[in-house]
């Protein structure tokens, strides 16, 4: 198995003190860092590795951290988006728990890079143990000088708050997430301007998500050539975390390089299927294009999945048998959306709730003939036409489910009841990580 | 929550009766220096509210409102949005069933119906004797031990009805 930098310690119960961490080699890239380097350095570095962010874009890291203007005199804010909310992504939550210090150190890398003071780390409400698992660590790292005034002599001062959520998915998108921040309903924000420039409390602000900063100690300690070396391409870098639910023998959390086949994934590490054969994945996480059973032998990272339609996302990869109907798959994830959308767009608001309408007919036996081209037509109608993603996000599953299965759905509407014989038994598992 | 309540949020007759204990009111201190300006501090005080008071009633929200020099509908718009402030009274232990894809494919409603039966109620409901509220959630981030559940502060994962029966039976 290939060299892990997450999760090799998932079996030590100490893995997130700070001992632990340094008797490992922790903090030594921060020392690095505010010894050796100045900001732009870091920056560059960064940029060299190829690092793009986890949050489900793919945006890269350093790039954007070029993008906080040198010479404001405004503070600076660092976030880390631990928001982790969208359906089939569990690897933040490991982080967090079991790794929460190279996180930190991630933080605080990040932090002196734009030269922020205050850091916060906006984890999502239900996440109980995780924070309290991050706020020990954040008192550990203050107490031996890792945080907080002139860390290791510097000169640089940074002080991380941990943030809870209350329960809102959009609060994960990052302008809902920095109004939320504020001390408001989470309402994302037209951008321009991008959160870089104003974002927190209107001064420059980086939002990255667990995962990208957790990565930035190992870019610190072993060079930036080693992370691009990593991966199967200059653009697709690092190692990377999948998140496997559904029906395959052995669901969980999986480290491997950037660039996993997918197929192998599902077959060989998580053991193939639990009972019945494969009809669908979702490779990145509940808003990106489904992938039917012959698309599978594709690489997991970002270009090879966009090449193909899809997304790498949050690597949160749902995997369906043939016991799934694909219209009440879609109608649960459809239900989701319109749960979660803020409202504040029509096409978003109102067209979620449209296909929650549609495909509960459908599935209930009473759809009519020109559905799929009403669920299509909502969909390219919300695309690209409102604030956030989030109305993507809706749209792109439904498109995708539509179009790939589109026999199944019409059976719905021609046998007049839902043609799939559905299993919704408990099943039992055994969870990888 | 409805009309009654913006009502009651905007009479200011109910304030002044409620107030944090010496620990909450310390920890306010410490909340406050974390953030530039005292708005930005409400989620984090209406957690603290939630786990003084339970419930976050009008007159919490009043109150929460007068730490923070906010207009009491500011609070009240933001305790709407969010699903983890109860504004009524729910059970001692709050059950929440993940309803999402990975976990409906891995039998989300039959751990639902379980419990269901079990407590003798519906989703939305609490027992009678006031313990166990029942709640159907979206994902929680826990999706490979899909199926799961929270209860208060805890994750229950790769849940069975022999585990679920376990844990229920469990509760004091
Ligand atoms: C509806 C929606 C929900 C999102 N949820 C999350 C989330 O839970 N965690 C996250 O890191 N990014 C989430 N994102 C992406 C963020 O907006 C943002 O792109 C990301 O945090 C940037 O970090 P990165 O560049 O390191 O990936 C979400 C985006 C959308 C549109
Ligand atoms: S797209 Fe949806 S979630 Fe995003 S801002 Fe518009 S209504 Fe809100
Ligand atoms: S779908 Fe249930 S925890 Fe994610």
């Amino acid at each position: 198995m290939a060299q892990q930098y997450f999760l090799h310690n998932r079996d030590n119960p100490d893995s997130n003190k700070i001992d632990f961490y340094l008797q490992n080699g922790g903090y030594k890239a921060l020392e690095t860092v505010v010894k050796e380097y100045s900001p732009g350095e870091v920056i560059e570095i960064v940029k060299k590795s190829g690092l793009r962010g986890r949050g489900g874009a793919g945006f890269p890291a350093g790039v954007k951290w070029g993008f906080v203007p040198k010479y404001s005199d405004k503070p600076k804010y660092l976030v880390s988006n631990a928001d982790e909310s969208e359906p089939g992504t569990f690897k933040d939550r490991y982080i967090l728990e079991k790794e929460p210090h190279m996180l930190l150190e991630g933080i605080a890398i990040a932090s002196y890079a734009i030269q922020a003071n205050i850091a916060y780390n906006y984890i999502r409400g239900e996440f109980v143990y995780g924070a309290r698992v991050f706020e020990r660590a954040v008192q550990e790292a203050e107490e031996k000088g890792y945080l907080g005034q002139n860390i290791l002599g510097s000169g640089f001062n940074l002080k991380v708050v941990n943030h809870r959520g209350a329960g809102a998915y959009i609060c994960g998108e990052e302008t809902g997430l920095l109004e939320s921040l504020e001390g408001k309903r989470g309402w994302p924000r037209l951008k321009p301007p991008f959160p870089a420039v104003e974002g927190a409390f209107k001064c420059p602000t980086i939002v990255n998500n667990v995962e990208t900063l957790a990565n930035v100690p190992l870019i610190i300690n072993n060079g930036p050539d080693w992370f691009s070396s990593i991966g199967p391409d200059e653009k697709n870098t690092g190692p990377k975390l999948y998140c496997v639910s559904g029906h395959v023998k052995k669901p969980g959390l999986y480290e491997f390089p950037m660039g996993k086949n997918l197929k192998e994934l599902i077959y060989e590490d998580c053991g193939g299927m639990l009972n019945g054969s494969l009809k669908a994945v979702i490779p990145g996480g509940s808003s990106v294009p489904v992938l039917t059973a012959d698309e599978i032998d594709v690489s997991m990272d970002f270009d090879s999945l966009a090449a193909i339609g899809s997304m790498l996302g949050s690597a949160g990869i749902i995997v369906l048998d043939e016991s799934t109907c694909m219209v009440d798959a879609l109608l649960n994830l459809e239900r989701f959306y319109a749960h979660e959308s803020c409202g504040q767009c029509t096409p978003c608001r109102e067209g979620t709730t449209w296909m929650v309408k549609i495909l509960q007919r459908i599935e209930r036996g009473e759809g009519r003939v020109e559905d799929m081209d009403l669920l299509d037509d909502i969909a390219e109608k919300i695309n690209f036409r409102t604030i956030c993603p989030l109305g993507d996000a809706a749209a792109m599953p439904a498109a995708s489910f539509v179009k790939k299965f589109r026999k199944e759905f019409e059976a719905h509407v021609k046998k007049g009841k839902c043609p799939v014989k559905k299993d919704k038994s408990i099943k039992a598992t055994h969870a990888h990580v | 929550m409805n009309e009654e309540t913006t009502t009651a949020i905007n009479e200011e007759t109910a304030s002044g009766t409620i107030e944090f204990s010496g620990e909450g009111l310390q920890e306010l201190e410490e909340i406050l220096q974390c953030y530039p300006n005292k708005k930005a501090a409400m989620l984090p005080v209406l957690h603290l509210a939630r786990q003084e008071f339970k419930t976050i009633t009008p007159e919490v929200m009043q109150y929460v409102a007068g730490l923070l020099d906010l207009d009491p509908i500011r609070v009240f718009d933001v305790v709407s949005f969010y699903t983890l402030f109860p504004s009524e009274k729910e059970g001692q232990y709050v059950i929440q069933v993940c309803a999402t894809l990975s976990c409906d494919v891995m039998g989300a409603r039959s751990v639902v119906n379980h419990i269901e039966k079990k407590l003798g109620i519906e989703v939305g409901q609490t027992t009678e004797d006031g313990k166990i509220t029942l709640k159907k959630v979206e994902c929680l981030g826990s999706c490979g031990t899909a199926p799961m559940m929270q209860i208060n502060d805890d994750y229950y994962e790769n849940l069975t009805e022999e585990r679920i029966d376990e844990i229920l039976d469990g509760l004091e």
